[in-house]
């Protein structure tokens, strides 16, 4: 039984970011923002599914498609959406960008734009849990196309060895790039991956928000209790392309039709009255949603640029030397 | 006063560094060694590193500040991050600095890269040791010194010490940085010796050191070629050539102010560095000194360094290839013709 604080909180963010990432597609095709954007659209229910079993001062990693992520993990709209928009009150300062949209304070290690980059980290973080007898929990995201990484298998094999529970969520959404998962695979399934380590691994449906959230739960309540890392795989379908302007040509549209019927906002609404949310309440949660994205960036367009030199700030927090010569 | 070696005054420094700062841990290759088998296990450490740098620190301070990892350096250098920016003080051995490659992602896009692209928020206060050096007969894979590598990338602090003072002194302020630092130990200066008074205080990173005063010519030396840089200086004294040395001892920061006034000193300046020439250490203190200097120079700089070559194995080509005191003295006499 889900208490009913939980319940508005996983449909307003789960709408939140999908209208988020479809005003990132609008500026995209606007030509209104500048670099890189990867949009997250098929991924809301992971992203809110996983937060929802987590503190907000717990550690997680994230990817260049991390916009989902930062929502959920609860950092401010208007500092990532100013971020994205390259301005000076951005999330970073206006360093990162799009696939760095990350928040310290609120838990983020990073988002790393290198593809198997997290998993470590986050083992470094719940090393330092473990070792503090601390017990905050560590989860690393990341796509099905880094599961082929050596960083990502070196992270796997420390976390068994030293019986590290940290938490690897695969959010296997079909494609690695323009890569489809079906032929990058070695294995029947993502998760087989995981048996060289012998490694505890489950695999959900990751298109509903209130199953990845119940996995989710009861792997981290099992990895403290057993002192093990535990792989999830949740299987969805990426709507988006690898970038915003990818023409997505390797998708067919009857593959996208079909996974259509499963979009997890979709099934998040079908799903609402069984939850206890009335027409009214999801109507109200839904614009509110729209309203904040809105808001955001509303407010991300009218703020300041960074001055050139603000480049050289923060490289490394002690340097006797000047950085500019 | 104690006469200690490069290896004892870096063993010295991390026991210091652990009973200093619960926060620091140790991670890398057999830096216990011999763990698994029984009659070591939780009682003493074998290997403590290949060479013996870290021994008995496993058997000081248990299996859970010290770590022998697997062969996996990517996975221990994220986890250096991750734990570095959650509050502990990592230091990871590279077990040769050589093997680089195979966890460079982790150094030059995260370690150096998390504050500054994630707004300042965070720091990684971690120190990687790593063992660089040619001369021990090792070859191609096992002996460069690579100090460009990681000097050119923002982000990353540089330290490569020839004493054994410096040794400890550097890696206590390592240690202590709140920045990644590279600290690179030379493999034939282990077991080199000088005075290192018992309460040495930390070296600030970004301070050279002036080894030796004299007026007619500059000789910066990097690391193990501070040895050639005296054994030349000792022998162009007896013809009355008087030689000053400069340690920069940190490339990252490197301490400009005092490498330009000895060029303002001399005019005269030679830069000997072990590494290969292109892009290199010496490359770049060179341009730097003809950007600044350039009035005070009475000569143009003249490089020492290794070829354009990998590191041979067999004894008289790898000798050929390192930098010789033959050499510094050649250039030393040519320049103070001029």
């Amino acid at each position: 039984m889900i208490e009913k604080e939980k319940i508005n909180w996983i449909y307003k963010k789960i709408f939140t970011i999908r209208f988020f990432e479809e005003r990132i597609k609008k500026i995209a095709k606007e030509k209104t923002v500048p670099g890189y954007l990867h949009t997250c659209i098929g991924s809301e229910a992971i992203c809110v599914g996983v937060m929802a079993a987590l503190n907000q001062d717990d550690w997680i990693s994230s990817t260049y498609r991390n916009h989902g992520h930062a929502i959920a993990k609860g950092c401010e709209l208007n500092e990532i959406t100013s971020e994205i928009y390259g301005r000076k009150t951005g999330i970073c300062k206006g360093r990162g960008g799009s696939m760095h949209i990350s928040d310290f304070s609120k838990g983020m290690l990073g988002s790393f734009g290198i593809v198997a980059a997290g998993p470590a980290v986050v083992l470094g973080a719940a090393l330092q849990e473990k070792i503090n007898k601390s017990n905050k929990t560590c989860v690393s995201f990341f796509g099905d196309g880094a599961i082929h990484n050596g960083a990502f298998h070196e992270a796997a094999g420390l976390a068994k060895l030293w019986d590290i529970p940290m938490i690897f969520v695969c959010e296997n959404n079909g494609y690695a790039e323009a890569t489809a998962t079906d032929w990058h695979l070695n294995t029947k399934e993502l998760s087989d991956i995981t048996k060289a380590y012998d490694m505890l691994s489950y695999i959900g449906d990751g298109n509903n928000v209130f199953e990845v959230y119940d996995i989710s739960k009861k792997a981290i309540n099992e990895a403290k209790q057993k002192n093990t890392p535990i792989f999830l795989e949740f299987k969805n379908y990426r709507f988006s392309g690898q970038y915003e302007g990818d023409t997505q040509l390797y998708q067919p549209q009857e593959e996208i039709d079909k996974a259509k019927q499963n979009d997890p906002i979709k099934l998040a609404k079908e799903n609402s009255s069984k939850y206890g949310l009335n027409k009214n309440d999801l109507e109200k949660i839904i614009n509110e949603a729209k309203e904040e994205v809105d808001k955001a960036f509303d407010f991300a367009d009218t703020q300041p640029w960074p001055q050139p030199e603000d480049a050289l700030e923060e490289v490394y927090v002690n340097y006797p030397v000047e950085i500019n010569r | 006063m104690t006469i200690k070696t490069v290896k004892d005054a870096i063993n010295d420094a991390l026991v210091q560094s652990f009973e200093e700062d619960k926060n620091v841990i140790l991670m890398g290759e057999d830096i216990a060694g011999g763990k698994g088998r029984e009659q070591y296990q939780g009682t003493q450490d074998a290997w403590g590193g290949p060479f013996g740098v870290t021994q008995g620190l496993y058997t000081k301070f248990g299996g859970e500040r010290v770590r022998d990892t697997t062969i996996a350096e990517a996975g221990f250098f994220g986890a250096a991050i991750g734990a570095a920016m959650t509050g502990l003080r990592p230091i990871v051995e590279l077990m040769y600095v050589d093997f680089a490659g195979v966890c460079f992602d982790q150094m030059m896009n995260q370690a150096a890269k998390v504050r500054y692209m994630f707004g300042g928020k965070q720091k990684v206060p971690m120190v990687v040791r790593t063992v660089v050096g040619a001369g021990f007969r090792a070859g191609s894979e096992h002996s460069q010194t690579l100090y460009s590598l990681y000097t050119h990338i923002p982000g990353l602090k540089v330290v490569a010490p020839y004493d054994a003072y410096d040794a400890k002194g550097l890696l206590l302020s390592s240690i202590k940085d709140d920045d990644p630092v590279i600290f690179m130990e030379h493999k034939r200066l282990y077991m080199t010796s000088c005075e290192v008074p018992d309460d040495l205080k930390p070296i600030p990173l970004g301070k050279g050191r002036i080894r030796r005063e004299g007026s007619d010519v500059t000789i910066i030396a990097i690391q193990r070629m501070n040895l050639f840089a005296e054994e030349a200086a000792d022998e162009l004294e007896k013809i009355n050539i008087s030689c000053e040395i400069v340690d920069p001892r940190t490339y990252s920061p490197l301490d400009e102010e005092l490498i330009f006034q000895s060029v303002k000193k001399t005019g005269k300046v030679i830069v000997v560095d072990e590494s290969n020439p292109k892009c290199s250490l010496a490359s770049e203190i060179s341009s730097l000194i003809s950007e600044k200097c350039f009035s005070d120079l009475k000569a143009a700089v003249i490089k020492i360094t290794a070829p354009h070559t990998p590191v041979p194995f067999s004894p008289p080509m790898e000798d050929f290839y390192i930098p010789s005191t033959k050499k510094i003295i050649d250039a030393v006499k040519k320049l103070k013709d001029v």
